[in-house]
């Protein structure tokens, strides 16, 4: 969800672009990060922890932590918390460590 | 207290009031600021000079009652939003309070809005008699509230 | 290929960005590296005004004051920012490397290098601590503030600080409820005015209170808080589960100083500085001569306090590269921002900083 109106803050959202999670197309704001649009679009689980499997999502938004390491384009391992969304990205929950192709 | 809830206390707040023959006078600033933290716009903000400068810049703010005519420009250079004007002799039964408000949306003048108290409760009603835009976005609602609730209404709530 | 330089920032929060200023008037080339999408570290989420003094731009709000630093840089044309840019590693040749956009591979040697890397916020550990909805204090800023997206409906805030009261505010601002704000510690940690701000608006802050489990089957639902003694030891009986979707964690910082450790620079475990901070003198000089440090990552403390140090550290830096400037000039301008910072320090906040700094700066 965006936020409608804000005290302080103007936001433009104007430069709508399509993109793909799991296959299902999405908008979300050029520019913005990756795991913003997801948020938006109410994508929480970003990826599955490596060893128990656990659900993992946003958590640092600084690409310090590793908790939302996902696949994009077929690239394992991209922190979507500071990479910029594109149009036509291809977004994948990552499973496991990710493969190198 | 305030250390504890974040809510002042009785004591602390008559420390901070003008005496009952400054505020039968007409509208005066209650700066709810009691705790030595690195902050100073206040006083460079009065234009009358009723908040004097401070030797070092963690300093509590003091009010010159002689010199605040309750203007109310210093509500909207407070970066701590701790700044209210209250004019306790706006009519018989009622006071005018202004106060700091960030928060959309803003409401129209003449609305009824909930008055809330330093925890957030809702006391009472008033109504809305002005809504100052500053352009720092702190804006300033001016509040018509029922006198005994002068010194207790700190914020507002829209329906 | 090695570009080498004269001067390079690595971070370009205030700290960073003050000291390329001074670096830029003072006549010397000044390459900043930041690994955001845009240039302000912290300051860019701020949407509150600032404290402080005249000098450190009081009453600006956070927003305002990173752009007010980023118009100003851009006007020079011997500054070059590279955005999207993380610093990786400090070699023994003096060679700084970098990966831009995920993408290049640079490397840097520069002949004066500032680490103002700021700070990275401390995880919780407590039962699912990991599910999607458990987020750092900064990272709920950057998706409301930054990027419009609300964090969630109803937020719990974990602590009581500055960063977790000035958090509960924004989110109300934005729109996303606060069920509470708890606190392990018996009393408010941050300045009052923040904590009045938001239980004006209703917002209880829960002091000797902590969080003790979250439940969700993938994303956060509820959370259980309890009463604790002084000695942090849950209270029986006293546990409530609160029904909210956001999780916003705000227990404190830790400075960001992998780089420092690679340059082998002095360092030593301050608790009042947040952690393990380099030695430095009244420069900002670490122990290795060409190395400087500024802001959070010489220790946790404002915005305000690290425009100072970036200040200092900036003209240290310019005169080291041989900057013409007279001693007499330059330990005056040195001691504008030295008294500057004193006077900051001077309440019972800065108190505890100076506590702190006495361990670590070398006369
Ligand atoms: C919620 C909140 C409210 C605050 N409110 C106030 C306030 O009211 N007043 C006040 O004075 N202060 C406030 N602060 C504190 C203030 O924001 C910080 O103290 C200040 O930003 C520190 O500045 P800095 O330049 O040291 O670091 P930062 O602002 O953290 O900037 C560091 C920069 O370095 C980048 N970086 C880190 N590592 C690398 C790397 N390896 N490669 C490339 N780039 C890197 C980071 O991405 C970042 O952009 C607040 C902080 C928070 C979180």
């Amino acid at each position: 969800m965006r936020i409608k109106e804000h005290p302080i803050l103007k936001f433009d959202f104007s430069k709508k672009v399509q993109f793909y999670f799991e296959g299902q197309p999405m908008y979300g704001v050029e520019g913005e990060p990756i795991a913003a649009a997801l948020h938006d679009n109410g994508v929480m689980v970003l990826r599955d922890s490596i060893n128990l499997k656990r659900p993992r999502g946003f958590f640092c938004a600084i690409g310090h932590c590793s908790s939302c390491l996902m696949e994009v384009n077929g690239e394992p391992n991209i922190r979507v918390c500071i990479v910029p969304l594109e149009a036509g990205m291809r977004v994948n929950r990552q499973r496991g460590k990710g493969e190198l192709r | 207290m305030l250390k504890e809830t974040g809510i002042i206390s009785e004591e602390e707040l008559n420390k901070i009031l003008p005496d009952e023959e400054r505020r039968k006078k007409g509208p005066f600033a209650v700066v709810e600021c009691v705790e030595e933290i690195p902050c100073d716009p206040c006083t460079a903000a009065c234009p009358f000079g009723a908040i004097p400068p401070f030797d070092n810049v963690n300093e509590v703010p003091s009010v010159d009652f002689d010199k605040c005519n309750g203007c109310g420009i210093c509500i909207a250079l407070c970066p701590g939003v701790a700044i209210f004007v209250v004019d306790e002799t706006y009519t018989a039964d009622k006071a005018l309070l202004k106060l700091p408000y960030e928060f959309v949306p803003l409401p129209g003048k003449g609305e009824m809005v909930g008055c809330l108290d330093r925890s957030g409760g809702e006391i009472c009603k008033g109504i809305v008699v002005r809504v100052q835009k500053h352009p720092s976005k702190t804006n300033i609602i001016w509040l018509e509230i029922p006198l005994d609730f002068s010194q207790k209404v700190r914020n507002i709530k829209l329906k | 290929m090695i570009r080498e330089s004269e001067m390079l920032v690595v971070g370009g929060g205030p700290a960073g960005m003050m000291a390329a200023l001074q670096g830029l008037d003072n006549g010397i080339a000044v390459t900043l590296i930041d690994d955001g999408i845009e240039i302000g570290g912290q300051l860019i989420k701020q949407t509150h005004k600032f404290f402080g003094s005249e000098m450190e731009y009081a009453g600006t709000r956070g927003i305002e004051l990173g752009k007010m630093l980023k118009e100003k840089l851009f006007n020079y044309d011997n500054f070059t920012y590279l955005g999207k840019t993380t610093a990786t590693g400090y070699y023994e040749d003096g060679v700084v490397t970098a990966v831009r956009e995920d993408k290049e591979y640079m490397k840097f040697r520069p002949r004066v290098l500032l680490i103002a890397t700021g700070a990275a916020e401390r995880p919780l550990a407590i039962p699912n601590c990991d599910l999607p909805g458990v987020y750092g204090a900064g990272a709920v800023q950057t998706l409301m503030n930054l990027y419009g997206v609300l964090p969630g409906k109803r937020a719990l805030m974990i602590g009581a600080g500055n960063i977790g009261l000035i958090v509960a505010y924004q989110l109300l601002q934005a729109g996303t409820g606060v069920a509470a704000v708890v606190e392990a510690m018996p009393c408010i940690g941050g300045y009052l005015v923040h904590a009045s701000k938001i239980r004006r608006s209703g917002v209880p802050i829960l002091c000797s209170h902590t969080i003790l489990d979250i439940q969700g089957s993938d994303r956060v639902e509820r959370a259980k808080i309890v009463k604790v003694d002084d000695n942090w030891n849950p209270l029986p009986g006293t546990e409530k589960w609160l029904e909210v979707d956001l999780i916003c964690v705000a227990v404190g910082l830790t400075p960001l100083t992998d780089l420092l450790w690679q340059a082998g620079c002095e360092m030593r475990y301050v608790s009042e500085l947040g952690g393990e901070v380099p030695v430095r003198n009244r420069e900002m000089q670490t122990s290795v001569p060409h190395i400087f440090v500024a802001g959070d990552a010489a220790g946790i403390e404002e915005a305000s306090s690290a425009i100072l140090e970036g200040g200092i550290a900036g003209l240290a830096m310019a005169r080291y590269l041989g900057a013409p400037m007279t001693d007499s000039e330059y330990r005056e301008n040195s001691a504008k921002y030295w008294n500057e910072l004193e006077n900051f320090r001077g309440g019972p906040i800065g108190r505890r900083i100076l506590e702190g700094l006495k361990k670590v700066l070398e006369h």
